[in-house]
């Protein structure tokens, strides 16, 4: 059901059942480590290429969330998934193996939460029993098509963020379904908002008037105050967009400190791992969520949490076209109890 | 002596160089592709106004190792053809003086990428 | 209640510029510095030592160059010119390892896409402007030399 201006109330709300995450060596080395499923060492993953490899380790996490749920590949209704390649590769390619039916999605850094925005509504509108969302992103990949081989020898700006290379997944089940889980409450499909930044080593900037409006839209539409929830966790406005973010609500007389967190600031040691503002890409809120997050949730450290996926909607064309980047979130609010 | 002050000569002059780019990059976010273009065309015009022949003389590899002496070959190498051949010199002058560089890097590349993968920083 | 941000487009990249944290210039450009200059006594200690085997000036001067090119792409194929730029910023941009750097490292990554149309169009990605303006450049140059000897 449709509330306020954006919002969408879930009132079968749906459950995620399981998560699961796969991660590679640098996001190992985070502060994070303990709580991912799987990594590799290897960033080809015994693969030719960096586009096979992210394929094969969204395939590796989501074959393990299909263990961990004890669920057949068949059973599984339709399956939401997405990445940052050009034309959805990775998540084209993976699906080639998995005989899943299929949506591929492209929100940029937003699709995690656009995945299982569609998820939960197939599942509230009793058309799946089970929906998995998934995502992924790996450093090489997008470093080839968004920026310069990995050999060049060039400096960062310190407001730059790292594609992670990771993916995440979750299943989404029906309410009734004998296993507990958290519930899948409200989503707040997000707008497209442009402030006319084109720095592309800046986007966590460039993403932050887009999380303002839809995090605002979210607490107009339900009625709800930041401090209903444990956490509101954004993905990836890295450190510098985090900043601006609890400023920009402080202006506007609306805490947020200590309630938000980002995974793209929480992912990475910056100081140590030399990741300037963080990071970033699919695979970061996908993983930061499916590991950490989820795991607060199941063991009821945290009850509540709004998680904000956000995304630059930019290619390098449009950049060289000397087009801003516009940002998109969306909402995703998950409660233990429905 | 006189070894040593050569030597400073040419760290002092190709570090300036260096060092005019890294404030641009980190100033005005010119991209290093943007700059290489830059520097070349700067070497290039300097050259051929006069400029840039008393910067070698006097910092020696110091100013021909950036890739704006890169533009100083190309322009003495096109005044060069000119003077030898007369007109067809203004297409043969330039890329006949940097035909090594240019030979060099396509065969090393070539060669470098049979054998080399990339990695992570 | 609104639900955008109370800001111009103006004020809100003025903003940003204002937040995000500077380039350490003093730090990049001592790197800079540092080892730009180092990259250019390598290439007159190669020339200096060829001079002495007793070759040309300008034969010197190539071998320095092809020298030098080869170490770019050395350390590009071992995986260590990008550590030193990470590092050196211009300092190992400008000077031609940096040259052959923006070629080989390219010609490494599109290896995957095939011979041809991967390693073979993507060799000159980033180094291409620089010949397409060099070259461009130096006819122009040619030319006004030559039409100012036309007529003086």
């Amino acid at each position: 059901m449709k509330i306020g201006k954006q919002t969408i109330k879930l009132e079968n709300t749906p459950k995620i059942l399981q998560t699961s995450s796969m991660v590679g060596p640098k996001e190992k080395q985070g502060p994070l480590s303990i709580y991912f499923d799987l990594d590799t060492k290897d960033i080809f993953l015994g693969e030719k290429s960096f586009e096979k490899a992210e394929s094969k380790m969204l395939e590796l996490c989501i074959l393990n969330l299909l263990k961990k749920s004890s669920t057949k590949a068949e059973d599984v209704d339709y399956i939401f998934a997405g990445d940052l390649l050009n034309q959805c590769i990775s998540s084209g390619y993976c699906m080639r193996n998995l005989g899943i039916p299929f949506f591929g999605l492209y929100g940029a850094c937003s699709t995690f939460c656009e995945s299982l925005t569609l998820a939960s509504l197939f599942v509230n509108a009793n058309y799946a029993q089970k929906v998995v969302a998934a995502t992924s992103s790996h450093f090489c990949s997008a470093e080839r098509q968004f920026r310069m081989p990995l050999e060049h020898g060039n400096q960062k700006s310190p407001t730059a963020q790292c594609t992670v290379t990771a993916a995440g997944s979750a299943i989404v089940v029906p309410k009734d379904f004998s296993i507990s889980g958290p519930y899948i409450t409200y989503v707040t499909p997000g707008k497209v908002v442009d402030y006319n930044i084109t720095d592309m080593t800046n986007m966590g900037s460039a993403m932050v008037p887009a999380v303002y409006n839809t995090l605002a839209t979210h607490l107009q539409d339900t009625g709800r105050t930041p401090d209903y929830y444990d956490a509101i966790v954004t993905g990836d406005l890295g450190v510098l967009g985090s900043e601006i973010i609890v400023d920009l609500f402080k202006k506007d007389g609306i805490n947020l400190q200590g309630i938000h967190a980002d995974c793209g600031a929480l992912i990475y040691n910056h100081d140590m791992q030399d990741t300037h503002c963080g990071g970033s890409g699919c695979g970061c809120m996908a993983s930061v969520f499916s590991g950490y997050f989820f795991e607060q949730l199941k063991t009821k450290k945290m009850n509540k949490i709004l998680i904000i996926a956000t995304g630059a909607l930019m290619s390098t064309l449009s950049s060289q076209q000397g087009e801003s980047i516009p940002g998109i979130a969306h909402a995703v609010a998950i409660e233990n109890e429905a | 002596m006189d070894i040593f002050i050569e030597y400073l000569k040419v760290f002092v002059v190709g570090g300036l160089i260096c060092v005019i780019g890294q404030i641009l990059i980190d100033k005005t976010k010119i991209t290093p592709a943007r700059i290489l273009v830059l520097f070349l065309t700067m070497g290039v015009i300097l050259t051929a106004i006069g400029i840039y022949k008393p910067i070698v003389d006097f910092g020696g590899a110091g100013a021909t190792v950036p890739i704006s002496g890169f533009g100083y070959s190309l322009a003495t190498g096109v005044m060069k053809e000119v003077d030898n051949v007369g007109f067809l010199g203004i297409f043969t002058g330039g890329i006949k003086a940097t035909a090594a560089g240019i030979s060099a890097a396509i065969v090393f590349g070539f060669l470098a990428s049979l054998f080399a993968k990339p990695t992570i920083k | 209640m609104n639900t955008n941000i109370n800001m111009t487009n103006q004020e809100y990249s003025d903003y940003v510029d204002k937040k995000a944290k500077n380039s350490p210039i003093i730090k990049n450009v001592a790197l800079a510095f540092l080892v730009g200059g180092i990259i250019c006594m390598i290439g007159q200690l190669i020339t200096d030592i060829f001079k002495n085997f007793g070759f040309s000036k300008d034969d010197t001067a190539i071998i320095t160059s092809i020298s030098l090119i080869f170490l770019g792409a050395f350390l590009t194929s071992i995986n260590l010119y990008s550590k030193i730029g990470k590092f050196a910023g211009a300092g190992s941009i400008i000077p031609i390892t940096g040259f052959s750097n923006s070629v080989v490292a390219p010609a490494i990554e599109f290896k995957t896409e095939g011979y041809i149309l991967g390693l073979g169009a993507n060799m000159f990605k980033i180094a291409g402007p620089v010949l397409v303006y060099g070259i461009s450049s130096s006819v122009a140059v040619g030319f006004i030399y030559w039409l100012i000897k036309l007529f003086m």
